[in-house]
């Protein structure tokens, strides 16, 4: 079988958590095959990380260049072509660089590409089976992958957990000077910071976060009510920031903010997997969703099928009778 | 500019719950609603809005088949000039690659400033943009949230990058740009704007009028194939709490009272 690459996303010189997840994928291909780790970077940094995967991998591919201080996915590509031999299989996670690498360099590679794999369920000839989910994770798919002319696959961050224990002490093998010149018709300027709203989700105990499912602009004020009475804070996914209805510094995803409440209401959330990406710390989540086969229901704690329209209002006044019961009896003690 | 966007009609889910069929290995299909991909129509209006500040037309094309006309007419009501069915038996059951490889031709056989793709279809794959770009040997950005149109035959666009930042980059032209959602607010299209284009004149281009070899594109060519669709595996799944409305609400300010969630 053909050699298996991870390529490994880092940033300020730490390694992606995804560095651990990528050879898990890869043993799920090819057991007797030992995963290399490619690492593009300059400076300190990429040290820092190819050192920081010696216990990981048994051999780490490092390319420095100063053009690759940052990276920009055609450099990136230019850069992995020089190296990677025919055929190779290179892992790549699904993120925000992954799609903009990983398809055009499957072209160059002249290889296949999967993307946003979840799961890798064996090879049958030059055929590689794997899982993948289409309809924002409503529904799994099988697919066949064919490997005879090598193949780039693009594994979903999570997807894959790391088993640790294997301590590699893998060796460090420059590979820079395999290198010419890079240089591409994109270039990066600099980055942007996420804007700070008048309300910061990521600090907050509870969040009422709503979806799609909230139909209108107007209904908004629904889930603000029942958050008032709760004590807690609206934010919500991405359909209600594309369309303009609230301040992207409410986004819970991994394209906006990622937060760590005790209790999470997503309402008429379905739970695409960029938005569950944005949950830390296990809060106990409450889904509430008139589809029940919302893939939110998969992973909440709790689930209730009703219409968040008609549920959240009869919650809100619930939460503010015993609100006003608790304060009577406070008010007698 | 000289703008083409490439556009797909996808099963709405928006408006479909999607399930699979009794058989199991697909999703049922009978009554499902059909609209152009939401990025695509993202991306459509950013090309009208780049056109409407330094002139030049917008192309909309779509490799499908007569079903698909409906999404080159909405998008042509919203403002394209021309609607575009690429369309030949030979093409169907490409992978992304196949689609790319078809695009190709047809963006060769024209000429184009910049071609737009919206990120992602239903499929979740985000990947013929870059495939596109790659074969076209154009540069290429993915997830973009902004563009600026500079001098000289640059662009200064912004990607969507993790944690609500945005990565800002120059890029040259001509090249090829997937649109994230929410990069602006596409213009409503009614019944009336619909009606107007219904008698423009669709070309369907095939497989020898781009020059395209038919082994190369479609099913026999594909290096990717979905085999079969079947349910998500449970996961841990949610306790469902069932009862009347106020039944469940009992339940739920317990279980919140308990976890905290009530400040």
């Amino acid at each position: 079988m053909a050699r298996i690459f991870a390529y490994i996303v880092h940033k300020n010189g730490v390694a992606d958590d995804t560095a651990a997840e990528l050879p898990v994928a890869a043993r799920k291909i090819d057991p007797t095959e030992p995963c290399t780790a490619v690492v593009t970077g300059w400076g300190a940094d990429l040290d820092n990380v190819c050192e920081s995967l010696r216990a990981s991998y048994g051999e780490i591919w490092k390319i420095a260049q100063e053009p690759l201080a940052y990276p920009n996915a055609e450099l990136v590509r230019k850069a992995l072509l020089a190296v990677l031999p025919a055929g190779a299989i290179v892992l790549t996670p699904h993120g925000h660089f992954g799609v903009d690498l990983a398809p055009g360099l499957s072209i160059k590679m002249n290889a296949a590409y999967a993307p946003d794999v979840l799961d890798i369920e064996g090879v049958e000839g030059t055929w590689l089976k794997a899982v993948r989910q289409e309809f924002g994770g409503q529904v799994s798919a099988h697919v066949r992958c064919d490997l005879s002319t090598g193949a780039v696959l693009n594994i979903r961050p999570g997807a894959f957990r790391p088993s640790g224990g294997a301590r590699a002490e893998g060796r460090v093998v420059d590979q820079s000077a395999e290198i010419g010149p890079l240089t591409a018709g994109r270039r990066y300027v600099e980055t942007i910071a996420a804007e700070t709203g008048d309300v910061d989700i990521t600090k907050q105990p509870v969040l009422v976060s709503i979806g799609r499912g909230i139909g209108e602009q107007d209904n908004i004020a629904i889930a603000e009510d029942v958050a008032e009475a709760m004590g807690a804070v609206v934010s919500c996914s991405r359909p209600v920031v594309d369309a303009k209805w609230m301040d992207k510094s409410r986004q819970v995803g991994s394209s906006g903010q990622t937060v760590r409440p005790k209790v999470y209401l997503a309402c008429g959330i379905s739970g695409s997997f960029q938005h569950l990406a944005g949950i830390k710390g296990s809060p106990f989540m409450v889904a509430i969703n008139k589809n029940p086969k919302a893939p939110i229901f998969r992973v909440a704690d709790v689930g209730i099928a009703d219409d968040i329209l008609e549920f959240l209002p009869a919650l809100a006044a619930r939460v503010r009778e015993e609100g006003c019961v608790a304060g009577k009896e406070r008010r007698q003690s | 500019m000289e703008i083409l966007v490439c556009a797909r009609r996808v099963p709405d889910t928006s408006e479909n719950e999607i399930e699979l069929h009794g058989a199991g290995n697909d999703i049922e299909r009978d009554d499902l609603v059909y609209s152009v991909n939401e990025a695509d129509n993202y991306a459509v209006e950013e090309a009208l809005q780049i056109v409407a500040r330094t002139g030049g037309s917008v192309t909309v094309a779509t490799v499908g088949g007569e079903e698909d006309e409906e999404i080159l007419r909405r998008e042509m009501a919203m403002g394209a000039a021309r609607g575009v069915l690429i369309s030949d038996e030979a093409f169907a059951g490409s992978d992304g690659r196949g689609i790319a490889a078809i695009l190709k031709a047809f963006v060769q056989a024209g000429h184009y400033d910049l071609i737009l793709t919206g990120v992602q279809a239903e499929d979740g794959c985000a990947q013929v943009g870059g495939m596109l770009a790659a074969m076209l040997d154009y540069p290429f950005a993915s997830l973009v949230t902004s563009i600026e149109v500079l001098e000289g035959r640059e662009l200064k666009i912004g990607r969507e990058i993790e944690g609500g930042s945005k990565e800002i980059n120059g890029i040259d032209l001509p090249c090829v740009l997937s649109i994230q959602t929410g990069i602006n607010e596409p213009r409503y299209v009614g019944m009336r704007g619909i009606r107007q284009v219904a008698s423009v004149p669709i070309p369907t281009p095939g497989a020898s009028d781009l020059g395209i070899d038919p082994h190369a594109v479609g099913e026999g060519a594909a290096k990717m194939k979905r085999v079969d669709y079947f349910a998500p595996p449970a996961g841990k799944g949610a306790e469902m709490l069932g009862g009347s409305r106020e039944e469940v609400v009992d339940k739920l300010m317990d279980l919140l009272k308990a976890k905290g969630g009530l400040n």
